[in-house]
């Protein structure tokens, strides 16, 4: 790759100060560390990686305004974790994730354990209680 | 304690860690220097590991392994720890901080607060130098690779990313630095060499039966994903060639990205030992490199399902070029290098 064509398409990395670095040679053919903003490809892949996340989270978004699952289990799932990873992330144990995918267990939790799962994911307390919206 | 620390970005974490430390005890190593003396290029299609669901292909060696390689080979005493208990871990992060010590910590992306959303993927392997610690606010300044500058994270959070669990696998604070540095390093010209070595046997001793590693792999990989779109569904195979293109181009284990650093390294050995020849095969993996990336191009339309892409045989067959190109490259590398070996009297 020549430094010319090192990509410089900010997307992903726009208001951080990650960036990637590539290794391009010169017009002497001298290899050289050139820091680039991102590749449209690489952004590309990662953007189809999360809509397909996305789409299985709408699936249980549905099931959520149903009732038939708590908003614990699509914020799992939009946050990219299972229950295995809420269990050991949360100090949790496994059986009571699992309680807790269910509605009405979820209805009943307190302040503290809402406030644990928040902060595991990520999200506000409010949020976590809020119903996802669906499409 | 503030530690007067130069922070470089660089193309990969635990290259980037590395070469931003011996830079801080005095010796100036490129990142494709430690890289290659680290013989860290490799290629792996392990369908029996999983990431998120998906099969794990890998385009370098395992994580952790290059500091303790490179180290030793430099002539530096180094020390690695473990950690059951958080508090503990913590402790002698500020013990050897405030001592003045630079000190790597293998962390999770997906706590990192610095990192941008889309980056927040369970994967537990991420590198980072932790050059400061603020008591009196219990805020931690870290030189971060994939950073273009030194950044701050407070205690709560160097805790978690240390101990994150599950994903790849779970963390246990792991944490590295440096003990004793060498007066002056050793002749880099014959280490270099000896690295060449290693790495072509790497990438193609494997016998033929074990078809995950090496250039193996990337026939293997080429064999099956002609294949996917009939066994997996169009959805499916849209989603295993994006992960890919992810675990090609992304940071931690970039593809064509360490096809360069290798041939940035040839250069670099080519000068050190006099022997041009190394130049031309700097040339051959750049152009090794090349072909990875347009191949991640050709990809991106299958999966955007752009009119007039590519078909899954004829990705596969781009993949199963590049398989041939490297099998030969590392072959022809390996016959130069041992004649250079040889003439050198290196044992």
């Amino acid at each position: 790759m020549n430094i010319d064509d090192v990509p410089q398409d900010l997307s992903v990395f726009r208001g951080s100060v990650v960036r990637d670095v590539a290794y391009a040679v010169d017009a002497d053919g001298n290899y050289q560390a050139v820091v680039s903003d991102g590749w449209n490809v690489k952004a590309d892949a990662l953007r189809t990686v999360l809509n397909d996340i996305d789409e299985d989270c709408m699936e249980i978004a549905r099931q959520v305004v149903k009732h038939e699952v708590s908003p614990l289990a699509y914020y799992m799932a939009k946050g990219l974790m299972d229950v295995d990873m809420l269990a050991d992330n949360s100090g949790i144990s496994k059986r009571n994730v699992k309680k807790h995918l269910e509605w009405d267990a979820f209805q009943n939790l307190d302040d503290k354990t809402i406030q644990i799962y928040a902060e595991t994911l990520r999200i506000t307390p409010e949020m976590l209680k809020t119903l996802p919206e669906i499409d | 304690m503030e530690i007067e620390f130069n922070h470089k970005i660089a193309a990969h974490c635990e290259n980037g860690v590395i070469a931003n430390m011996l830079r801080f005890y005095g010796f100036d190593v490129s990142e494709p220097m430690i890289f290659g003396l680290s013989y860290g290029l490799f290629f792996s299609h392990m369908p029996f590991v999983k990431l998120a669901g998906q099969a794990v292909t890998s385009f370098r060696t395992f994580p952790g392994v290059l500091f303790s390689r490179v180290t030793k080979l430099l002539g530096f005493k180094t020390e690695t720890e473990r950690f059951l208990n958080e508090e503990k871990a913590m402790a002698k992060v500020n013990k050897l901080v405030d001592a003045g010590v630079p000190v790597g910590c293998v962390v999770g992306m997906y706590y990192l607060p610095y990192m941008p959303l889309e980056y927040r993927f369970p994967f537990n392997g991420h590198n980072i130098c932790v050059v400061g610690h603020d008591t009196e606010s219990n805020v931690y300044t870290v030189s971060d690779p994939n950073c273009t500058e030194k950044v701050k994270i407070t205690a709560k959070d160097l805790q978690k990313v240390r101990f994150t669990k599950g994903g790849t696998y779970p963390l246990f604070g792991q944490m590295y630095w440096v003990k004793e540095a060498p007066k002056e390093l050793p002749d880099m010209a014959e280490l270099a060499v000896k690295a060449i070595k290693k790495n072509c046997w790497y990438m193609t001793s494997q016998p033929s039966w074990l078809p995950f590693f090496g250039v193996n792999g990337i026939d293997y990989l080429g064999r099956k994903m002609a294949l996917w779109e009939d066994k997996l569904g169009k959805r499916k195979a849209a989603l295993g060639l994006a992960q890919i293109i992810r675990m090609l181009e992304e940071i931690g284990t970039g593809g064509a990205g360490f096809r360069f650093m290798y041939g940035a390294f040839l250069q670099e050995v080519a000068k050190l030992t006099g022997e041009d020849e190394y130049k031309t095969y700097s040339k051959r993996i750049t152009e090794i490199g090349d072909k990875w990336r347009s191949f991640a191009a050709e990809a991106a339309g299958v999966f955007k399902r752009k009119q007039g892409s590519k078909s899954y045989p004829e990705l596969a067959s781009l993949i199963s070029e590049i398989g041939q190109m490297e099998r030969k490259f590392f072959t022809d590398l390996a016959a130069f290098n041992k004649n250079v070996m040889n003439r050198k009297n290196y044992k």
